[in-house]
């Protein structure tokens, strides 16, 4: 025991944070054991130890009082420990003479009795006052920040942080799962409350994209791996045969006229099912890149071998390639922009509604398709028999602010269901009523919308609906399918025949969420989407740097929180690449002299940063590799690697420290 | 060492998960028992048998080693090391007599704060239920004994009785 050095000067800060921290910990009490300890010149308490009085007081007395080493108890070091490292080196002193002692977060925001809590705060600080004593001084490494992005996502969110970056001159790695990008917009037929049209907004940004000579885009692709930190990622992502060149095709759709299958028969992902296409098939008319693609489930060369080809005959440009391979590419970008988007919540959960029992009960999503003019009625809004409804009940909250589906507002629904019931009544006449709990239009222009819709006649029915059933009980219920639901404003139970109904179903996190969010080293929050940083002030970032979301992968929003996102997330890189740099922790691994060369450390290390220098027969790093996990420092069979900032001798001086009996 | 006293906890978490769970804890005020102190390391992987037997050492009672859930180790697979090793301590501590249950492995992820509290709160109860270790008393005790048996055996200088223990090798 005892100091190699005998003890250095210390200056001790202890921070009540308002009364966060003094309500629970008896400051002056942890303020004066500190006064007692070997080293400690200087113990003093502040309100606010971040403000600035309270960092200038850590700066004058590293000058007064000639202090080598600084420990501040306030909160934890994940949040200030940035801050106080800063003030110690504008008083002159290294910045890594330092040490926090988290006395908020750990402490006085989780104990309730302030006996025992001061007292953990005592042994706290005293470990940090013994450990502090054997830090040295450390410099940052600088290592350069690589210009280009990976976006993962090729929605409205991902698209505009593409173009964003593009017009700074910047590379774009842009990859998306589809065949084409543009996301859920790209299905949407107006958008409210403007009530332009989705695809006349939309599409020039895709095109935009195209035109592009600074974005790479990648469709029909995925992310697969990806390595490193931020300024230096390295990224597989696999691509997808489509079995069309897509350098050639122009899409002039010759393939698809002349394939096999005179008739479309097989259901249209992006028309959800509700039209038809062929093996060979472009998504939309609209897609970018313009490309068709072969499906291999359906195609007849790829289920019997024994097409005669045909669309490889009508090709002008020799474009259809059977004999495309998957390909990996590896890529290193500097950043990436997460921009997965979300899922539409799936109304087969919730059966009293008789989503997929009754054909006349759709989703929100299937009816933007249906009023769309290029959807698969052609703009029209019929029943399943060809008739036009009469009357169309639309349910709010399907699959949101419900405890046993999902407990969040999706935020967008009741807007697109006011929405859809302007666009249904102006298709069909009908008499459209319209479901809610609470209405909730809270954007610039969503109230005025909502008053419109009333003056437009859309019958409003404060309740949940409990049941859509197709049981008549009266003559008017004869072939309808009847809504059976609380009235809470009229205080009884109604059943309202309707021909169509519509569930306007919620947001949710996509089904593989997870994998992306490990993939990525980000977390989630409860409810399964991405998780931000700080929910108010860093609201683009993630816990992991470098990595940003953009758009519903964070949570439910409407298109101009997503675009506006989209930016934020491009201004983040923007920022980091005019910097050109990064300073990454110094608490990389060092081997001493003593090193044996036994080799134990080699194979542990996940960066391989450690290798034996065959000259010495030592074990060396290359501090360019080493991610400072400590693993190595660990496991050596005689201490000969030690890690920066978590040195032996500074672990043990906090374990005695803290159980010293005091 | 006769008054009951309340057991103490040594926790060493890694920064990235369980760290960042236990100011979640924090900002979210649940409120657990007190006995725990935490030492924050880069990753679980950094986490060096000696400093669990030092801290037993030393007089803690209990030792709580927190990482990231397997696969989301920040460094790809410290955790793993650090599970491998603990596997050895634990057979380790079995010879030593130290009860099953004073060195714990958990996985917590930053979004856990309430693993925190769940497992500080059970860990607290357990010690409670199995006394203080006192492991400075035993080691004390074991001393006289070897220096009594080298005595008898006419041995020369007294050995290193408290030296512990070879660090866990990895393959
Ligand atoms: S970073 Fe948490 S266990 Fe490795």
């Amino acid at each position: 025991m005892g100091l190699a050095k005998g003890s250095p000067r210390t200056g001790f800060y202890i921070c009540h944070c308002g009364t966060n921290i003094a309500d629970t910990v008896d400051v002056d009490a942890v303020r004066r054991h500190a006064e007692e300890l070997p080293g400690v010149v200087v113990s003093c308490d502040y309100k606010y130890m971040c403000s600035d009085p309270g960092q200038e007081l850590i700066i004058q007395d590293i000058k007064e009082h000639r202090l080598e080493r600084v420990v501040v108890a306030a909160c934890s070091p994940l949040l200030h420990e940035a801050t106080f490292r800063g003030a110690v080196e504008r008083g002159g002193l290294n910045p890594f003479l330092f040490h926090m002692v988290n006395i908020r977060e750990q402490d006085a925001w989780v104990h309730e009795d302030r006996a025992q809590a001061t007292r953990k705060a005592r042994d706290l600080i005293r470990a940090a006052i013994r450990r502090v004593a054997y830090h040295r001084p450390l410099e940052r490494m600088r290592v350069g920040v690589n210009p280009n992005t990976l976006i993962i996502g090729g929605g409205i969110a991902g698209i505009n942080a593409a173009l964003n970056l593009s017009m700074a001159g910047k590379r774009v790695y842009l990859v998306e799962r589809e065949p084409t990008i543009g996301g859920h917009m790209a299905k949407y037929d107006k958008t409210f409350p403007t009530l332009d049209c989705a695809a006349c907004i939309l599409t020039p940004k895709m095109s935009a994209v195209r035109d592009s000579r600074n974005i790479v885009l990648w469709t029909y692709s995925e992310v697969e791996k990806i390595d490193g930190y931020i300024g230096n990622f390295r990224v597989q992502v696999r691509r997808k045969p489509r079995y069309v060149d897509e350098e050639t095709c122009v899409g002039c759709m010759q393939c698809v006229d002349a394939c096999i299958y005179k008739d479309a028969r097989f259901p249209s992902e992006f028309e959800l099912g509700l039209k038809k296409r062929k093996p060979v098939y472009m998504p939309f008319p609209q897609a970018v890149p313009p490309v068709v693609a072969i499906d291999p489930k359906t195609c007849l060369h790829f289920k019997t071998g024994k097409c005669k080809e045909p669309c490889k005959e009508a090709c002008a440009r020799d474009s259809i390639r059977f004999d495309q391979r998957e390909v990996v590419e590896e890529i290193e970008v500097g950043q990436i922009i997460v921009a997965t988007g979300f899922q539409t919540f799936d109304p087969a959960r919730l059966p009293q509604y008789g989503y997929g029992e009754f054909p006349n009960v759709y989703t929100s999503l299937e009816i933007e398709r249906l009023v769309n003019a290029s959807g698969p009625t052609g703009g029209q809004v019929l029943l399943r028999n060809g008739q036009v409804p009469q009357s169309v009940g639309i349910l709010h909250c399907v699959g949101s602010r419900d405890e046993n589906t999902n407990r969040w507002c999706s935020t967008v629904c009741c807007m697109t269901a006011l929405k859809l019931a302007h666009l249904v009544k102006e298709h069909t006449g009908a008499t459209v009523y319209s479901f809610y709990i609470d209405m909730r239009c809270t954007g610039k222009g969503y109230e005025e919308f909502y008053d419109r819709m009333m003056r437009e006649g859309v019958q409003f029915v404060r309740g949940r609906v409990g049941e859509v059933r197709d049981w008549e009980m009266a003559p008017e219920e004869e072939g309808k399918l009847v809504l059976r639901v609380e009235d809470t404003l009229a205080g009884f139970v109604r059943r309202i025949p309707v021909d169509l109904v519509i569930l306007a179903v919620g947001m949710e996190p996509r089904a593989d969420a997870e994998a992306v969010q490990r993939m990525l080293h980000i977390s989630r929050s409860n409810d399964g989407f991405f998780l931000e940083r700080h929910p108010k002030l860093a609201p683009v970032e993630t816990t992991t740097d470098g990595v940003y979301l953009a758009g519903c992968c964070q949570g439910p929003k409407d298109i101009p929180s997503a675009v506006a996102q989209g930016s934020a997330a491009a201004a983040h890189v923007l920022a980091m690449i005019s910097k050109g740099h990064i300073e990454l922790e110094p608490n990389t691994v060092a081997v001493l002299d003593d090193c044996s060369g036994c080799k134990t450390c080699i194979p542990l290390c996940p960066y391989h940063a450690l290798t034996l220098n065959e000259e010495s027969k030592k074990a060396q790093v290359n501090l360019a590799l080493c991610k400072g996990c400590g693993t190595c420092a660990a496991a050596c069979p005689s201490g000969s690697i030690t890690q920066n900032l978590f040195e032996d001798e500074q672990i043990d001086a906090e374990i005695e420290e803290t159980l010293a009996h005091v | 060492m006769s008054e009951a006293r309340e057991p103490r906890i040594v926790g060493f978490f890694c920064s990235w998960c369980t760290y960042t769970a236990a100011d979640l804890a924090g900002v979210s005020r649940m409120k657990y028992a007190p006995n725990i102190r935490v030492i924050r390391v880069m990753c679980s992987g950094r986490i060096d048998p000696q400093f669990v037997l030092k801290a037993f050492a030393c007089g803690a009672d209990g030792v709580l080693i927190g990482g990231c859930h397997p696969g989301d180790c920040h460094y790809i697979e410290g955790n793993y090391k650090c599970l491998r090793r603990f596997r050895l301590l634990t057979r380790l501590l079995r010879d030593l007599g130290i009860e099953e249950g004073r060195c714990r492995l958990e996985w917590i992820s930053a979004a856990e704060g309430d693993k925190v509290r769940t497992v500080v709160n059970d860990m607290a109860a357990r010690l409670r239920a199995l006394g203080p270790l006192d492991a400075p008393g035993r080691f004390r005790d074991w001393g006289k004994d070897l220096e009594e048996l080298e005595h008898a055996m006419a041995g020369e200088g007294p050995g290193e009785s408290s030296r512990a223990i070879e660090p866990a090798r990895n393959e």
